[in-house]
């Protein structure tokens, strides 16, 4: 089995250690990763700002670069969910379609694909989980409060098998953080008071740390969490599930 | 006239007191678990909301049979129904019946269709003086604002505002917000109002094309209070309300309560069938744009629409803007994707105003598809030409940088070295993340640059 890495743009360029952690984590539960070097953007920034016209050369882009593999496997439920959903092409429909069905988010492909059942890691710390609305919502990571469902959490799950690590409960268990592409720039004043309620909430319950399945909501709190001179630090979820903490 | 100011800068102006956006998200926050505890009474909620989605579909469907039908038995029932194409028409058909009765004040129970067509500036325009009889309604009335959320048309005013108004317009004492004596004050003043009106205007929450009867949902009881005390009743509805049997209401009368509220269901569910001896019922269909709605595929779904409010209550961004910050009828993720069909140029911003974090299309309990919608109309209103010019340039850049993987890589090496090495460049309040958000701190080395020096070779 090959695993195609798909790194998102922002954390290409800002987060290098997440998609480290990611590359080290798949390689240390056996997987071959091979990381396409020509890859940029998914083209969601576009598609969710109504541009989705203007895609079309991300999207082939995209194709060129991953139809090969068996897999594709992303630190990201959002740029995931967008290929899931968007993903076309008037030159390679097939190809399109079969990364439809090939393209995981990490935490999904740990659960569900490799079906992993402990993880060599150790992360003593509090940790509060953000559940991110695409990948929520969105790949269904995790039950949803709005639904009448039995209750489940993958990347819970996941994090349960770290030695030491303190999950923390939160009064508002998977309200959006408000970082949504370029709603946050759009939406300042909205963007900041949702991530500003959501800091505030693991803070609250004391998390030393916030991690989740998505950079793009982590680096938006993280801004939020250092103009408030925090020492409450976002890590991706890959970061824990790859810790050797001592 | 002065544009309507959009979603985002309403927002912001609603933004900058701090507590009272907290005591709005709280508020609503409070009104959404309600309705998940209510929701989680039924363990065959998920099923109901299916059940619903599906007659709904079928209703949209087939909505030209169900009218007639429903026109047909209603006309048997001697009720007396109206057609109109859109809100000055139905303004006008209002006015008409009351012009035929001699009547000059009446008093209205909710109706967000009548908010729509702004009947009730339409009607004080020709000397006809309305009266709210919905507590909330009664209100933003009295502040001469419109209502901000659908089922609580005044949840974004405190009590103390209240008072005032009631002090101003009532008569209460100066600074009493005890909802008790307030809600006593504005009961004495609406029963004066009931007992003296000959016209009741009322809205519709189901009407039922098998039995040609029609079904108002409310909690004060003021629609049966306006409805039964009066000569005339008019009832004004959209063309989407229509169910197709009655045995259908146990459905959407589980549904709409629980949704809206987190009751089981409203205090009063009234039928009107048959107008009372003497008297004369009136039922105004109304369309203004639904048609055009019902023929866009992608949001034909909106109309499913039971008008819960759930939505609203739910979204994190509806939260923390308020009700008017969406300058429509209807405000949230469901005004977000009606809105666009009535007016598409004046409300181009409110498909943007969203996350789309998909917590609307979980709680809608006929499972309209909001979020996706939204998405759908940014599409639309961007190939329609609303989008602004910066955006649209901007996008075009970043669709340049991002088709080609060295001018990506340039790119990103010299933003970061920017950021880096001459941090002002961005962190100025040119900058809207970082008026209130540090920037993130750029590495040196991407992941493309750290793969090559570490994983290359081995690949090669």
């Amino acid at each position: 089995m090959t695993v195609g890495l798909f790194i998102p743009c922002y954390v290409d360029q800002f987060y290098p250690n997440a998609a480290i952690a990611t590359l080290e984590l798949l390689e240390k539960l056996g997987v071959r990763v091979v990381y396409p070097p020509r890859q940029t953007c998914c083209g969601q920034p576009m598609a969710n700002s109504g541009f989705e016209h203007l895609t079309k050369e991300s999207n082939d882009l995209f194709i060129k670069n991953f139809k090969e593999f068996d897999y594709i496997v992303a630190p990201s439920g959002s740029c995931v969910l967008h290929m899931k959903e968007h993903l076309h092409s008037d030159r390679y429909p097939a190809e399109a379609k079969a990364i439809q069905g090939k393209v995981y988010e990490l935490i999904e492909f740990l659960t569900d694909v490799l079906q992993v059942e402990n993880l060599q890691a150790r992360f003593p710390h509090k940790v509060g989980l953000h559940q991110s609305c695409h990948g929520q919502r969105g790949l269904k990571l995790a039950s949803m409060t709005e639904l009448v469902a039995p209750a489940f959490s993958k990347p819970e799950q996941l994090l349960r098998m770290v030695e030491g690590l303190e999950l923390v409960e939160l009064t508002r268990k998977d309200e959006c953080c408000g970082f949504g592409g370029t709603f946050c720039v759009a939406e300042e004043a909205v963007s900041v008071k949702m991530g500003k309620d959501r800091v505030a909430d693991h803070l609250q319950h004391e998390a030393a740390y916030i991690t989740g399945a998505d950079m793009s909501c982590l680096m938006h709190m993280e801004g939020i969490l250092r103009r408030q001179k925090s020492n409450v630090k976002v890590l991706h979820i890959a970061e824990i599930l790859n810790a050797q903490e001592l | 006239m002065k544009e309507t100011e959009d979603h985002a800068t309403l927002a912001e102006a609603f933004n900058a007191d701090e507590p009272r956006v907290n005591w709005h998200d709280e508020t609503l926050w409070f009104i959404r678990q309600k309705r998940d505890k209510a929701a989680h009474t039924i363990p065959d909620w998920e099923l109901l909301r299916e059940t619903a989605s599906q007659i709904k579909h079928n209703v949209l469907s087939n909505l030209h049979d169900y009218l007639l039908q429903f026109e047909a038995n209603a006309k048997a029932n001697g009720i007396i129904v109206h057609w109109a194409a859109d809100a000055a028409e139905h303004n006008q058909i209002v006015h008409a019946i009351l012009q035929k009765h001699g009547v000059d004040r009446i008093v209205k129970s909710k109706s967000m269709l009548t908010e729509e067509c702004h009947l009730n500036e339409y009607l004080a325009e020709h000397g006809i003086e309305v009266i709210d009889s919905d507590l909330g309604e009664r209100i933003v009335q009295l502040a001469k604002e419109p209502p901000s959320h659908i089922v609580l048309p005044c949840i974004h005013k405190k009590k103390e505002e209240i008072g005032d108004l009631f002090h101003e317009h009532l008569g209460t004492a100066p600074g009493v917000s005890d909802p008790q004596v307030l809600t006593e004050a504005a009961r004495q003043h609406l029963r004066e109002t009931f007992l003296t009106r000959r016209a009741a205007l009322t809205g519709v929450n189901f009407a039922v094309a098998e039995t040609g009867e029609f079904v108002i949902c409310t909690n004060e009881g003021n629609a049966d209070m306006g409805a039964h005390l009066a000569d005339v009743h008019i009832a004004c509805v959209g063309i989407e309300k229509i169910i197709p049997k009655r045995e259908h209401l146990g459905v959407f009368l589980r549904l709409l309560a629980r949704s809206a509220t987190g009751q089981p269901i409203t205090t009063y569910s009234s039928h009107f069938k048959k107008p009372r001896e003497g008297h004369e019922l009136h039922l105004v269909f109304v369309d203004n744009g639904r048609s055009t709605q019902l023929g866009r595929e992608d949001f034909r779904n909106s109309l499913k629409c039971i008008r819960c409010g759930a939505c609203m209550n739910t979204c994190p961004v509806y939260r923390r803007s308020g009700g008017h910050s969406y300058h429509a009828a209807v405000a949230g993720p469901i005004g977000a994707i009606l809105a666009p069909n009535l007016d598409m140029k004046k409300n181009a911003d409110l498909p943007f105003a969203s996350t789309l974090c998909g917590s609307c299309s979980n709680v809608c309990p006929v499972k309209i598809d909001i979020h996706q919608q939204l998405y759908k109309w940014r599409q639309v209103i961007v190939q329609e030409g609303y989008a602004d010019r910066k955006k649209t340039m901007g996008m075009k850049a970043m669709t340049q940088t991002f088709a080609s993987p060295s001018t990506f890589k340039l790119a990103g090496k010299a933003g970061r070295w920017f950021m880096r090495n001459v941090p002002f460049v961005l962190n100025n309040k040119m900058n809207p993340w970082y008026k209130q958000r540090e920037m993130p701190e750029p590495p040196k080395e991407s992941f493309g640059e750290w793969y090559l020096r570490n994983r290359k070779k081995t690949d090669e």
